[in-house]
């Protein structure tokens, strides 16, 4: 999946530049993710802002990630969702587990 | 006299068209001369639902085999639009996959879930050789 990181401090922000996550290119994001945390980073900010379409196998790879950053005692935050991706959230009950912020810099203050 | 839409597709048995679908079901949302409703939720919808039943076509019936194709109808009348997607597998047991036993960090499950949410009626069954799973919605 296309992506840039950026870190910050002991955070890693990660902008997805994809407008669609699905089947497709979610298994390449969940290894994506696997490797950041084989580096020992476990504090992500997930920036969705250009996404416009989520299926659930694009969720099924972030809940994937959340797990994995708070078996590290780490945590897994997203920002920038537009409201149809927010309103997948809400389908699947998925906004209750995720902490969901407006902008990266609010992700980032609450760490 | 109704105005109607039919679509007929087959793709290879293949995530990569999964994108392209999408944007048809999309776009003949938005050709629809008839829906008063919120027509970018509708077209936000169709393109998901599409999506959530060919990955489910490709990856679990027809277990991501090549040599295998996927069927994509759509069709509109007056009152419903319907779809319906063909795998060539062995089929699986629709009825009683159980979303209300997912935990809320399952990685997998919910794709039938928002089918059977999003939609008014789902059944999947068994037609020479092949499998349907067929959804309608209501356009009033």
């Amino acid at each position: 999946m296309q992506l840039k990181t950026e870190e910050i401090g002991d955070i890693v922000l990660i902008q997805i530049e994809e407008e669609r996550m699905d089947a497709h290119n979610s298994g390449t994001f969940k290894e994506q993710m696997l490797a950041l945390f084989d580096e020992g980073k476990c504090k992500l900010i997930i920036d969705l802002s250009p996404v416009r379409f989520v299926d659930s196998s694009g969720l099924g790879a972030l809940v994937s990630g959340f797990k994995n950053a708070s078996a590290r005692e780490g945590s897994l935050k997203l920002c920038g969702l537009q409201p149809q991706v927010r309103s997948m959230f809400e389908l699947t009950r998925l906004h209750r587990v995720f902490e969901i912020f407006a902008s990266a810099e609010e992700a980032q203050e609450s760490f | 006299m109704a105005e109607k839409v039919e679509v007929d597709i087959t793709i290879p048995n293949h995530t990569r068209y999964l994108s392209l679908i999408g944007r048809i079901g999309e776009d003949l949302v938005h050709s629809l001369g008839h829906y008063n409703g919120d027509r970018e939720e509708l077209a936000y919808h169709l393109n998901l639902v599409l999506t959530e039943a060919i990955t489910n076509a490709i990856c679990h019936a027809n277990e991501s085999d090549p040599n295998k194709q996927i069927q994509i109808q759509i069709s509109t009348s007056d009152e419903n639009l319907i779809i319906k997607v063909f795998d060539e597998g062995d089929g699986f047991d629709f009825a009683n996959f159980k979303t209300t036993d997912m935990q809320d960090t399952d990685e997998c499950g919910r794709g039938i879930h928002i089918i059977n949410r999003l939609m008014d009626n789902v059944s999947y069954h068994r037609i020479n050789k092949r499998n349907v799973l067929e959804m309608t919605k209501k356009l009033h």
